[in-house]
């Protein structure tokens, strides 16, 4: 289960075709890829994104990847899953993240793919920085993601919310 | 009890340090509480420390709630909610 967090882009194909070719004899049994590419968009909150800066929490980072690709082999029957996210200054139409499934059925792939998504929204210590027109500005976390990852059943980030108060 | 402290993002812009190791009193023995004693140093710290501030905690890099118990030589790190994906 590849994990990786790097500045430099990265290419779907690629990245799919060693991830099929690293199982062996099972490729044969594999029906379904399941795939997600995050990018930034040149618009946020009404503001112009002329670009922007990921930071991370190294360490703390794959091991909240791994934990999260975990979760999500234990729950769905899939073969492997990758997340590629980078980090440093990225620009519009840039892309962000990477997240591939694979496994023999589609129904288990597209779920696999959007739980990592939502669950990496809210655990993974990753953090945007924008430049606007008006000057850099820190991306605020939306309630949205929490009610996404709520749907599979994580909570909040924080645990128990007694280190939560103010969330909105 | 010695421990290594972090701060990331806005949390680090806000009060001018990525982190330091520091010496807690005894009677620090849980996040929550360590958030309240680094809020007691005031200014920017009171302001960013608050408890009705957004901030999240994690030890030894997983994340946990406020009643999470700390350990000699623990990795404990603030930051705001996470933004990435």
């Amino acid at each position: 289960m590849p994990v990786r967090v790097q500045t430099e882009d990265f290419d779907l194909s690629g990245e799919v075709a060693r991830l099929r070719a690293a199982q062996g004899e099972r490729a044969a049994q594999i029906g379904a890829i399941a795939s997600f590419i995050g990018t930034v968009r040149d618009i946020n909150d009404g503001s112009g994104v002329a670009a922007m800066t990921l930071e991370h929490y190294p360490g703390m980072t794959e091991r909240a990847l791994e934990a999260i690709l975990t979760q999500a082999r234990s729950r769905w029957d899939i073969y492997d899953a990758l997340v590629i996210h980078r980090v440093g200054t990225l620009h519009p139409q840039d892309q962000i993240v990477l997240v591939v499934t694979l496994g023999a059925h589609r129904g288990e792939a597209f779920a696999a793919c959007e739980f990592i998504m939502d669950y990496l929204k809210t655990q993974a210590p990753f953090w945007k920085k924008e430049q606007t027109p008006s000057g850099e500005r820190w991306v605020d976390a939306r309630g949205s993601d929490d009610a996404a990852a709520a749907k599979w059943g994580i909570a909040p980030q924080g645990g128990d919310g007694s280190s939560t108060q103010g969330d909105e | 009890m010695a421990i290594k402290l972090l701060f990331f993002a806005g949390l680090r812009e806000a009060v001018g340090s990525a982190g330091e190791s520091l010496a807690l009193p005894a009677a620090v023995a849980t996040v929550g509480e360590l958030r309240a004693h680094l809020a007691a140093r005031g200014g920017k710290w009171a302001e960013h420390f608050a408890a009705t501030r957004n901030v999240r905690a994690a030890l030894n890099q997983d994340m946990v709630a406020s009643g999470a118990v700390i350990k000699d030589g623990d990795e404990v790190a603030f930051f705001p909610p996470v933004t990435g994906g």
